[in-house]
């Protein structure tokens, strides 16, 4: 039965609706036959476009969920393009998602994937598993391929509750959409490097709570101190990164006032440190 | 080629209504309430897995009546006319008054276009917040819309239910629990047997809870929030 007025589509999927029937709002696809297609001109070979990039941000497991946490820098080149943007955002009652890339892009397919979750859960009545939701988001990552060429790189670190095994789960991308299960930790970005090696020193089985949430913070720390991209705790203009944490009750932000005060109790002992 | 029979437009026009009037008279009634928080959506339902009412988005529902087949489709197709807007504009910029415009249409269109109407009549309702009123749409098979106050009904019996309510429903909004037992007194009433908690379908959209304001109750959630 097809309803004049109202969108037609025979799919649960809110990507494959944007996808087919209005590619000018999808990312990634820029294959709408009403757009001419661009001619290079030889002279001037094709510059990846410079746009703002958010940086380093990381999840790591703990014993009953995820903290999921990311600093709040976004640079352009060598500037600071944004000093307070937020990297992680929640994308349902039970998963979140951290992205590393080209800001705009990264932003719009946090949102596409909000949107894709509900949009299923409404129309088929139940939620999607979690394996499932981490599959949606690579085939996603895959989609945006072509725009990676002009420079515009979306890298998502995604966790998740899976209710059914009760636990929580990291799944990490590549650009081609691949999607890899960590079974511990894991951080991407410029900074990721250094933040994974913080984790790995630092990282214990089924750590309580607190102390996951300190470990995060003190990876992101560490990257931010080796790493020009990343940003950390801004103390003049009272800027810190931002954390949730994923287990079975849900998504709960954890507040900036505990954000400062481990953050001001890890100071403290590094500036007793250089003394 | 033999040449059609002529009916006259009129004629095939109450012909259409009538047939889809036959269909929706068949089922069940559904009836949305405004309460105190919100607004109360119940309906008789015998099976627990197809739904008849839903949620489109954060303050909208929806209930259908009629073919199954026929108001899911057109369901679907609202969540997706909601979440594609939502999606391009904002989340506040999706309403029930676009949406129900949407289904009037289509069903308009259809009505006047094809050989089969559509036999569903639908409910699109909406909770206001912040000091503005709460919106509730009755579509009807032929894309006929009624914006509706206090209480509506569609499907089944829906005139006779609509009468029992008229006499009882309170002028400023009941809280929730009175609101229930109103609905369920009245589906009994105009079915002539007692209604069993079981094939009771009962949703909410609340107004004090955050995001996404629609809530369904499970029959055994039903029960206890009756006792």
């Amino acid at each position: 039965m097809k309803l004049p007025f109202l969108p037609n589509h025979d799919d649960a999927s809110f990507f494959s609706f944007l996808t087919r029937q209005h590619p000018e709002l999808t990312p990634g696809v820029r294959r709408s036959p009403d757009l001419p297609s661009v001619q290079h001109e030889p002279a001037r070979p094709l510059q990846p476009v410079t746009v703002p990039h958010a940086t380093t941000v990381l999840a790591v497991k703990y014993q009953e969920g995820v903290v999921i946490a990311g600093d709040r820098r976004a640079t352009e080149g060598f500037q600071i393009a944004e000093r307070r943007i937020e990297k992680v955002f929640k994308i349902d009652d039970y998963s979140a998602m951290a992205i590393a890339g080209a800001a705009g892009p990264c932003i719009e397919m946090a949102k596409l994937f909000q949107t894709e979750l509900e949009h299923y859960e409404k129309l088929e009545g139940v939620q999607l598993s979690c394996e499932g939701k981490a599959n949606k988001l690579g085939q996603m990552v895959k989609a945006n391929l072509p725009m990676v060429f002009q420079g515009l790189v979306v890298m998502p670190l995604y966790v998740g509750y899976d209710l059914t095994r009760s636990e929580g789960r990291i799944f990490k991308y590549d650009l081609a959409g691949g999607r890899y299960e960590e079974s511990d930790y894991h951080s991407i970005g410029s900074g990721g490097k250094d933040a994974r090696n913080t984790m790995r020193e630092h990282f214990k089985k089924a750590m309580a709570e607190a102390e996951a949430l300190k470990l995060a913070l003190l990876a992101l720390y560490n990257a931010a101190d080796d790493d020009v991209g990343t940003g950390g705790p801004d103390l003049v203009r009272g800027i810190y990164p931002t954390a949730k944490i994923v287990n079975g009750t849900g998504i709960i932000d954890v507040a900036e006032s505990r954000i400062r005060a481990i953050y001001d109790e890890m100071l403290a002992s590094r500036a007793a440190k250089e003394r | 080629m033999p040449m059609p029979y002529y009916v006259s437009p009129e004629q095939m026009m109450q012909d259409k209504a009538e047939y889809a009037k036959k269909g929706i008279a068949k089922g069940r009634s559904i009836i949305a309430m405004e309460y105190v928080d919100g607004i109360l959506l119940a309906a008789e339902n015998p099976s627990a897995s197809l739904h008849k009412i839903s949620e489109i988005y954060d303050n909208i529902a929806f209930a259908g009546a009629g073919k199954y087949s026929e108001f899911e489709n057109l369901r679907k197709a609202g969540i997706r006319h909601a979440d594609l807007k939502g999606f391009m504009y904002s989340r506040e910029d999706v309403t029930a008054r676009s949406l129900a415009n949407g289904y009037s249409q289509s069903l308009g269109t259809i009505f006047s276009q094809e050989m089969k109407p559509l036999e569903v009549e639908i409910l699109v309702v909406q909770i206001g917040h912040n000091g503005h009123t709460n919106e509730m749409y009755r579509i009807s098979f032929d894309g006929s819309i009624i914006d509706e106050k206090q209480f509506a009904v569609i499907g089944g019996k829906s005139e006779a239910v609509q009468a029992v309510l008229k006499e009882k429903v309170p002028a400023r909004p009941p809280d929730l629990r009175t609101a229930l037992n109103l609905c369920i007194a009245a589906l009994e009433q105009t079915g002539n047997q007692k209604l069993s908690l079981e094939s009771l379908e009962v949703a909410v959209l609340d107004r004090t809870r955050d995001n996404r304001k629609f809530r369904r109750y499970s029959p055994a959630e039903t029960k206890q929030f009756l006792a």
